[in-house]
């Protein structure tokens, strides 16, 4: 590694961790589905910029890339699945809480 | 370098307003200037394909999903906005205590890093890489939007009485 990719490596990590943390705090204090889903969000999206910034001070650049663009495709997924379950339970219950889907029968 | 670190804080400043904002459709824009921000980061980073799949599916068609979600379920009423107002200043204010907090410690009391890496094989083809090396991320890539369209198809299906 350079000079320059571990000064950029140093950069880029408390901001990732601020990311990550974000996220975290989001999704463990809100009750929303929607912001939870937005808190999972934010944290893929500390991963995809850890992913590239290890990519590119390993000059590893296109293995990289190409994991990220795997994540971004998966992650579209993950969101729209999740949003038809929002919806669904908005159907049945009226509300987007997450405590009134804590009653599980079956 | 600089221009590196003024794209982290607004990506930064930007979390914090998907936060702190208490209209859903805020929050949900605000998502969309984190992507972008992610993406212009990209490009600095000399990783332009993964920028272009960033800006196209993340600050768009994600941004599109959530609008169409949060035009699904009941807007909040004007006085109901005042209240969850408070109560969500009242929920979030450790936040930005704890990130200042952390931000301290990862500055100045964690070292930097100094660690040396190995030389890897290099493969400068994103195209070869994606379909020579990862063939099994791609196979399970494939098995995902199956399982991602059947389980949208099953939740929008209408039940039958």
């Amino acid at each position: 590694m350079s000079a320059t990719n571990v000064e950029i490596l140093n950069i880029f990590i408390p901001f990732i961790i601020l990311l990550l943390i974000i996220g975290f705090y989001y999704i463990l204090a809100t009750r929303n589905l929607v912001r939870i889903l937005l808190g999972v969000e934010i944290i893929t999206k500390a991963a995809l910029l850890s992913i590239i910034v290890v990519g590119y001070v390993t000059n590893n650049i296109p293995l990289a890339q190409s994991l990220a663009v795997i994540m971004i495709i998966i992650e579209v997924f993950v969101v729209a699945v999740a949003a038809g379950i929002i919806i669904q339970i908005y159907k049945r219950t009226g509300s987007i809480d997450a405590r009134n889907i804590r009653n599980l029968r079956g | 370098m600089n221009l590196i670190l003024a794209l982290l804080i607004i990506l930064i400043i930007a979390a914090l307003m998907v936060v702190f904002s208490s209209r859903l459709l805020l929050a949900a824009i605000s998502l969309a200037v984190t992507s972008i921000m992610v993406t212009l980061l990209m490009f600095k980073l000399n990783s332009p394909i993964a920028a272009v799949f960033e800006l196209s599916i993340c600050a768009g068609l994600i941004t599109v999903i959530f609008i169409t979600t949060i035009s699904f379920v009941k807007p909040v009423e004007q006085e109901d906005l005042v209240e969850t107002r408070k109560k969500r200043i009242k929920k979030y204010v450790a936040l930005p205590v704890i990130l200042v907090i952390v931000g301290v410690v990862t500055k100045f009391v964690i070292k930097p890093m100094t660690l040396s890496l190995p030389a890897v094989i290099q493969e400068t083809n994103v195209a070869n890489v994606l379909w020579n090396l990862r063939q099994v991320d791609l196979l399970g890539q494939a098995i995902i939007l199956l399982v991602g369209v059947f389980g949208i198809v099953v939740l929008f299906k209408e039940g039958q009485k």
